[in-house]
């Protein structure tokens, strides 16, 4: 593998995981506000419960994101840094707003319906936002004039591309969050809020499923080269519709844990990960070796190699590190029956 | 006004802005340790419920520091886009190490607030250091990338191509000791005496209420010993600050003491504003030779003046002003703290005058004041350049324009979220007076946390 494989590989680790971990966490924050006037169910309390210590996690992936894209690829990042000042601007701008009030949120208890409004809906516009990055990298939005790039936005919302990749990333994030907290509140042996993640995340996967062909329709009309180097990885596509089969007939199978209910949450968010994966490697593959087509290559923005070498001796020392850390965040938050079932509310 | 201007106006907003959470986001979890140890040492449930409520302010602060930290790394990119190139290529490390530390902050920030109580004393006691040695070490790592720009190390620039990266040679930069330790020592300063601030405040209103009072008292004497300590520290330190510009940095020296001539014996001007048109510091009170001392050591040391740099290298002449109230602020504190200690442990008074309880309420704004008065100093008296002598701050900005509705927008999310921090903190702590906590007799301490 060369640096510039390793180098990209990082970066879009990083990128999975954020796009993971935040899809549940703008998910929860929205969840949270919709199910907000049901006293009975504990479905807010359940997504409280995950969303109070793991936003600070998580927001700290979308910083190593954009620090591993520029020191990794300073190149790209002239580019990117100088197309995006406009839209990466809003996503900052409602990330503050959204972060804020989501902590205030959880203090002032006598503000909490405002606060979880302004949450909850910034939450499901900074996806839609986040997601608009990946198709700018398909090339056609970006022109030159004088020497400096510039985003077309014209042309950029009224592509059926962009529109496609902005209902994916909502469908996403409310699929996820809801099948991720169906398995939260099943752990947690709250059957009511259970049944209604469960519900949530059954009519939003299909949903989130046609959205992603949508992008493959629209894909090969608007990123021929994209589209026809996907194919190249059909099996890869396959096996992540497979997986998506598998995580639908998990939720109707025979509960392992209650006998009042049915579905096994804990194998239908493994394989649905797993299906979120397996399509990225097969769009990140295909998308190599540019960063921004035609223009910007892995190659062509690396960083300089002795940067390289350093920054990788620190990503092994510093994870190295880290990681028990994060096993025993794990254990604290999504293992402990204590933490899961409190009464109290977070 | 042109792009540049507007550019480091929006940055500079987001930066004063976020420095407020982020010195705070330093400082306070120190004060959460101390309290935490002198609460297992002495077993006065007191301190607890100081280490308690401490965090709960804490984690309101976070709820700003951290988005609009992440506004400030992510703007470097976005209005910068020509200096971050070259910080990718040669000084990436201190931001990627940073990130280690954000995730030792993160991790056991939530460990420490939503899981105190199903963890033993220690390992509360251990996560709350953990706590503060990634908050420091963020700090410790961002002054490094600001050190580097005041003196830049680990490459060369030939026919505009960056060579000879060694990433090392840049991360211990001739400045990063110095600038890295000031900005800690002073961070920890400022939590101290900000908590000192409000202390000293609650006994002036809760005088009537023996218990109430006597717990802000140990506050107090907490946040002053504290406060005093990282004050002679960063004091100390300011001094080494100074005489590394001196030798790295001359015109910025130059511009901060108001020197226009080049000589030995130089005086020190303080107070005053800087004339232009007479090359004087006018108003000032003029300590004869003392300049060239604190530069080097000794009377004969040569200080550079303005006149041996070109008028364009030149930076704003006002940094003066702003450097000599930072410095002006920092002795008042230590001051205070002096006084403070000798008032109280070799007089052995019990109360403090009123006129120094006022003293000491006003400590934790003028830290914040300080703090910014440094930043604002230490970046201006950077101009013109971001790199010094490498690359010039109007060569890095960004080419796309539009820059005034972006400035306009930022500045009024930092309006909405200053001023719903400050309602929320009163909103809690008014709902939730100390007295509560400090009547319910429970044996388990931690329970209070969880909730």
């Amino acid at each position: 593998m060369t640096n510039e494989l390793i180098a990209i590989t990082v970066l879009w680790g990083f990128i999975f995981i954020y796009a993971v971990m935040a899809t549940l966490d703008f998910g929860a924050g929205f969840w949270s506000m919709v199910y907000m006037n049901r006293e009975k169910t504990k479905a807010t309390n359940i997504a409280n419960r995950y969303l109070s210590p793991t936003w600070e996690v998580t927001n700290v992936f979308i910083v190593a994101i954009v620090v591993a894209l520029f020191s990794f690829f300073p190149g790209a990042t002239f580019v990117l840094g100088t197309v995006l000042l406009i839209p990466g601007s809003i996503i900052l701008l409602l990330l503050a707003i959204r972060s804020a009030f989501l902590v205030f949120a959880h203090i002032a208890k006598e503000y909490k319906k405002a606060l979880t409004y302004i949450s909850g809906i910034s939450g499901l516009i900074i996806p839609a936002l986040l997601i608009s990055v990946l198709p700018i990298t398909h090339g056609g939005f970006i022109e030159t004039v004088d020497g400096v790039a510039r985003l077309r936005m014209d042309k950029l919302f009224t592509s059926p591309q962009e529109y496609a990749f902005i209902g994916f990333a909502i469908s996403s994030t409310l699929f996820l969050s809801s099948l991720l907290l169906a398995d939260y509140s099943n752990a947690a042996n709250e059957l009511e809020a259970y049944l209604i993640y469960r519900r949530d995340a059954l009519i939003l996967g299909p949903i989130s499923l046609l959205m992603a062909l949508f992008i493959m329709l629209t894909m090969k009309n608007e990123a021929t080269w994209l589209y026809e180097g996907m194919m190249n990885y059909l099996p890869w596509i396959i096996g992540s519709i497979a997986m998506f089969f598998i995580a639908g007939i998990a939720l109707f199978l025979p509960s392992a844990k209650h006998t009042t209910v049915r579905g096994r949450p804990r194998l239908a968010v493994v394989a649905i990960v797993v299906q979120y994966f397996l399509a990225s490697y097969a769009y990140g593959k295909a998308h190599l070796p540019y960063m921004i087509y035609p223009d910007v290559t892995i190659q062509s923005g690396f960083t300089h190699p002795n940067t390289f070498r350093a920054l990788f001796t620190s990503y092994i020392v510093g994870f190295a590190i880290l990681f028990p850390g994060f096993i025993y965040f794990w254990r604290l938050f999504m293992k402990d029956k204590r933490y899961l079932q409190q009464n109290d509310q977070h | 006004m042109d792009d540049l201007i507007i550019a480091r106006s929006l940055f500079g907003t987001t930066m004063a802005f976020h420095i407020i959470f982020a010195t705070l986001g330093v400082g306070i979890p120190l004060m959460v340790l101390f309290a935490e140890l002198l609460y297992q040492k002495t077993k006065d449930r007191d301190y607890a419920v100081m280490a308690n409520r401490w965090t709960k302010g804490l984690a309101v602060l976070l709820g700003v520091a951290i988005p609009s930290g992440t506004i400030a790394g992510v703007q470097l990119s976005l209005l910068w886009p020509g200096f971050m190139e070259v910080i990718g290529r040669v000084m990436s490390l201190p931001f990627q190490i940073e990130i280690y530390a954000f995730f030792v902050e993160a991790l056991f920030m939530s460990i420490y607030v939503y899981a105190a109580d199903r963890i033993s004393a220690w390992m509360r006691i251990l996560s709350v250091t953990l706590v503060a040695i990634g908050a420091s070490a963020s700090a410790i790592l961002i002054t490094n990338v600001h050190a580097f720009e005041g003196t830049p190390a680990g490459f060369r620039i030939e026919n505009g191509e960056i060579v000879d990266v060694d990433p090392w040679a840049a991360f211990f930069n001739p400045s990063f000791f110095v600038a890295a330790g000031h900005v800690v020592v002073s961070a920890f300063m400022t939590g101290a005496f900000v908590i000192a601030s409000l202390a000293a405040y609650k006994m002036l209103r809760e005088k009537h209420n023996q218990r109430v009072y006597q717990f802000h008292r140990k506050a107090l004497m907490l946040g002053l010993t504290a406060g005093g300590i990282f004050s002679l520290l960063t004091a100390l330190n300011g001094h080494e600050s100074a005489q590394l510009l001196h030798e790295y940095q001359p015109e910025k020296l130059a511009a901060a003491e108001g020197l226009f001539e080049t000589q030995s014996h130089a005086p020190l001007a303080i107070g005053g504003y800087t004339d232009r048109e007479t090359q004087s510091v006018k108003w000032a009170i003029e300590i004869p030779w003392l300049l060239s001392f604190l530069a080097g050591n000794s009377f004969d040391t040569v200080v550079r003046g303005l006149n041996d740099f070109p008028e364009e290298w030149w930076p704003p002449l006002f940094v003066h002003t702003l450097f000599n109230a930072m410095v002006g602020i920092g002795m008042l504190l230590l001051l205070f703290s002096i006084i403070g200690f000798i008032w109280n442990k070799i007089m052995k008074r019990n109360t403090f005058p009123r006129p120094l309880m006022w003293g000491f309420i006003a400590a934790g704004p003028l830290s914040v004041l300080a703090i910014e008065f440094g930043w604002i100093f230490a970046c201006t008296g950077r101009q013109p350049w971001v790199i010094y002598r490498m690359m010039k701050t109007a060569d890095a900005v960004t080419q796309t324009g539009n820059l005034a509705v972006l400035f306009i927008l930022f500045t009024i999310v930092y309006v909405i979220l200053g001023i719903s921090v400050v309602l929320v903190l009163r909103y809690y702590f008014n709902r939730h007076p100390v007295i509560h906590e400090l009547d319910k007799h429970s044996n388990d301490s931690s329970s209070n946390f969880a909730q």
